[in-house]
């Protein structure tokens, strides 16, 4: 009897791996890291009095905030596009800043610009550029991990949930990240999500992060349709940025444009968004409050 | 979270207005006119301070009204836009200043110029091509940015209008009860019928 049943039954032991590598590949990331938190009884609270740029103009720390971020769906992937301004406080801190964090295998170089799709997933940074930066840089170490332990990328799903997991466990500590993760793999298709430092986890087709969302969102919603073809999504993703820097003081520099497609993601440049105004408005005669005469 | 909503052509302005009057969480009036004739040519929207809107809105209109029979003389929109914003200039340095945005839509009676004036309670002036109050701005002005152009027609102009309102319909967190539409032309100021029960889908 013992026989048939462990003819019908997969050993414990997995073919690939010792059973030392297998206990190995069984301990899961730590939700939370021990950082050092400010010796006090409420650590958030004193992060927000030092930090706080609206309730107290003269906090110490400004962190840096404004921010347009886009990505959609649509029939030929997904867009993902940002602009580059980092304020902090009234101060415009940066226009070069890379909002477009690639999130895939760590070693491979795969921040080298090459004409070739480059598999993994792309992060998009709004809120707290550190938390975004060191978020995105320990979720790309969790998903190599991943791809190690399992012979296999990780999905989308699982990536986000690794992220909002961890956003849900400092909830409180004062993070501060709106990020949006797109990729796509041969289980899911093209697969968008947001999360945020209050821990919401949300698929979805189309999303807009940040101070000048709401002008992007309304050019973006004004046209989207899933059927969209690669250039007119690539157009779309840039005009809708376009009209955030336009109208948003905290937002622009240059205009950061990816497409995620089946292969990986591809780059489409990161331009001065000025001659591209000064295009848009005289050639199509958009911007018409704005006059060109002197 | 009133709408206000302003957009010129080649030969017309149309005035947006939400027809929601809203008082804390209720929504008191579901068919609010938040407009009033200055003058045969020229109508003022408002949004802003509960009681202010209205005090203020027919307080212009009355003093405008009294100039046009005292003169026997339509003032021009850029007349009234000016006036309007002294009166409002005056009271803002005053122990309880009206806080009142308006748009002004007009025809000039004599040029047959449309024109559209946005003034906000802090008397600023502006003469604008297409305007917005509220959160509305933040929605309608990338919209209208792209889309609007200074010779289009009363029928493309409204289906601006619908660009803007499907927005808002789609993202704005509050029902807003929809807008009432007011076109002013050379035949005068006409209130048109607008579809506000248009389902909008979401992405």
């Amino acid at each position: 009897m013992d026989k048939i049943v462990s003819q019908y039954t997969r050993s414990p032991q997995n073919e690939f791996y010792s059973e030392q590598e297998q206990e190995l590949t069984e301990t899961l990331p730590p939700i939370s890291l021990n950082f050092k938190l400010p010796p006090l009884d409420n650590p958030s609270g004193f992060l927000r009095a030092m930090t706080d740029d609206h309730s107290n103009p003269n906090c110490p720390i400004k962190l840096a905030h404004g921010t347009t971020t886009l990505a959609f769906r649509f029939q030929g992937g997904i867009i993902v596009a940002t602009d580059s301004r980092a304020s902090a406080g009234d101060w415009i801190a940066s226009q070069t800043v890379k909002k477009v964090i690639p999130v895939s295998r760590l070693s491979r170089g795969e921040d080298k610009p090459t004409d070739k799709p480059t598999p993994g997933l792309l992060g998009t940074m709004a809120g707290g550029a550190a938390d975004c930066q060191y978020w995105l840089r320990y979720l790309s170490q969790q998903c190599t991990l991943h791809e190690i332990r399992h012979k296999r990328r990780i999905t989308v799903a699982a990536a986000s949930k690794i992220l909002a997991n961890l956003t849900y466990a400092y909830k409180g500590y004062g993070l501060s990240m709106g990020t949006m993760l797109a990729g796509m793999t041969p289980q899911e298709g093209p697969a968008l999500y947001y999360i945020d430092s209050d821990g919401t986890r949300l698929p979805g087709n189309l999303f807009c992060v940040g101070s000048g969302q709401t002008f992007a969102y309304g050019v973006l919603d004004a046209e989207y349709r899933y059927e969209l073809t690669e250039e007119e999504a690539l157009e779309l993703g840039r005009r809708s940025i376009l009209a955030a820097t336009h109208r948003d003081a905290f937002s622009g520099g240059y205009i950061n444009l990816y497409h995620v497609k089946e292969e990986g993601w591809v780059h489409h440049g990161f331009d001065d968004m000025n001659p591209i105004f000064w295009k848009t408005k005289l050639e199509k005669g958009e911007f018409s409050n704005v006059t060109s005469e002197l | 979270m009133e709408v206000l909503l302003g957009i010129t052509g080649k030969d017309f302005v149309i005035l947006a207005a939400s027809k929601a009057t809203m008082r804390g969480p209720t929504i008191i009036k579901a068919e609010d006119d938040k407009t009033r004739q200055l003058n045969k040519s020229t109508v003022m929207a408002f949004s802003g301070e509960a009681g202010d809107t209205v005090q203020f809105a027919e307080y212009i209109q009355a003093n405008i009204q009294l100039y046009t029979m005292r003169n026997d003389a339509e003032l021009s929109p850029n007349a009234v836009a000016n006036f309007v914003r002294g009166e409002l200039a005056r009271s803002l340095r005053s122990r309880s200043p009206y806080m009142v945005n308006l748009l002004l839509g007009g025809m000039d009676p004599i040029s047959q110029e449309p024109s559209l004036y946005w003034v906000d309670y802090l008397a600023s002036l502006a003469p604008v091509p297409y305007a917005a109050h509220g959160y509305a701005q933040f929605y309608c002005l990338s919209i209208l940015d792209k889309h609007h152009h200074p010779d289009i027609n009363l029928e493309q102009g409204l289906k601006l209008l619908e660009m803007c309102t499907d927005e808002l319909k789609r993202r704005l967190p509050i029902d807003y009860k929809g807008v009432l539409v007011k076109v002013i032309s050379k035949d005068g100021v006409k209130e048109v019928d607008f579809d506000n029960n248009r389902i909008v889908t979401s992405a």
